[in-house]
């Protein structure tokens, strides 16, 4: 599912052959996750950073499965309900994955995972100043995306739904005007996406690439669907660019109405 | 000396962060390290002296969304 060279997205001067950006938590199994991501084509993947053990080493399998997969990582700061949290984590990410991307998430509510958007603005801003390059996990508030455009973030992310729902995209307004407000921005629909025709919508919309993970984890057959949203993002990408029609209210009758014979 | 590692709180014949690490079996384990809620890099784990009662965090990568 590799794209044309006229087809890669760039973030942040890395061009990727895929608008497709897995997650990697939730999988039955470390075998059915690296099936999942060659079956999606995806040039990246979401990690985390999480306790080690000296005994058990449980991290250090799964970065080797991860380096083998030949994907690029972008670490998020997951769980993290603070600023002083995220960039102290987001530190720690840049040491271990050996890159400068970070997928920022100030958490600002435990049971709808509603970003803390004013504590995402600082963090950004703290990490940009030290160079890193960050993904910013935020709300599809117009303000909100200048403040962190500002804050040096030149990707940003907007949720879908909450995280885990599967609802889907819960606000297309919203959405919609955020793509129209900054239409030289990569964006990417982070979050809430279950099904691929949600992903499809996403990228008919005009967004650059969709980050997704419990709805190819938890599907019935991971590796499947992480091909079925492979497809769905292409057609829905390819559609965007062949110029969908304008809905309208009434109908309009596609047969031509002149030559219809007098039956009646 | 006592400290409290990710979490647990342990006992570790250790003068500074590198040698707690070992002391810990790490060895060469790919981690990241804070002492008190501050990153530690890598490079300066042998000069973090540490104190009774610090709070030590170790993580290493670990799938996430």
């Amino acid at each position: 599912m590799t794209l044309g060279v006229s087809e890669e997205v760039e973030f942040y001067g890395v061009r990727v052959a895929s608008r497709l950006m897995l997650g990697t938590a939730q999988y039955p199994s470390p075998a059915v996750l690296a099936d999942a991501v060659r079956a999606s084509g995806c040039a990246i993947v979401t990690a985390s950073l999480r306790r080690e053990s000296g005994h058990l080493r449980e991290g250090q399998d799964f970065w080797g499965l991860i380096r083998d997969l030949g994907v690029r990582v972008l670490p998020n700061t997951a769980g993290c309900h603070s600023v002083k949290e995220a960039v102290t984590t987001a530190q720690m990410a840049r040491e271990v994955f050996g890159t400068p991307w970070i997928k920022l998430e100030v958490i600002g509510d435990a049971d709808t995972l509603h970003p803390e958007v004013f504590g995402l603005v600082e963090a950004a801003r703290t990490l940009s100043a030290d160079g890193f390059e960050v993904f910013p996990y935020t709300t599809a508030d117009l303000g909100v995306a200048e403040r962190l455009l500002g804050a040096g973030c030149k990707v940003l992310m907007p949720w879908g739904a909450p995280i885990g729902t599967g609802l889907g995209l819960n606000d297309t307004y919203a959405l919609r005007s955020m793509r129209a407000h900054f239409p030289d921005v990569p964006l990417v629909v982070d979050a809430g996406v279950g099904k691929p025709s949600h992903a499809a919508a996403a990228m008919e919309l005009g967004y650059d690439a969709v980050l997704l993970n419990t709805a190819v984890s938890k599907a019935g057959d991971p590796v499947a669907m992480a091909k079925a949203f492979a497809q769905a993002i292409e057609a829905g990408r390819a559609g965007y660019l062949a110029g969908p029609i304008e809905p309208r209210d009434m109908a309009a009758p596609s047969t031509p109405v002149f030559g219809r014979a007098s039956l009646a | 000396m006592k400290l409290v590692v990710n979490g647990s709180p342990l006992e570790v014949d250790a003068g500074d962060l590198a040698a707690a690490l070992a002391a810990l079996d790490y060895g060469d384990a790919k981690v990241a390290t804070a002492v008190n809620g501050a990153f530690v890099p890598a490079a300066a784990r042998a000069s973090r002296v540490l104190a009774d009662g610090d709070r030590i965090e170790i993580v290493s990568p670990r799938q996430g969304g």
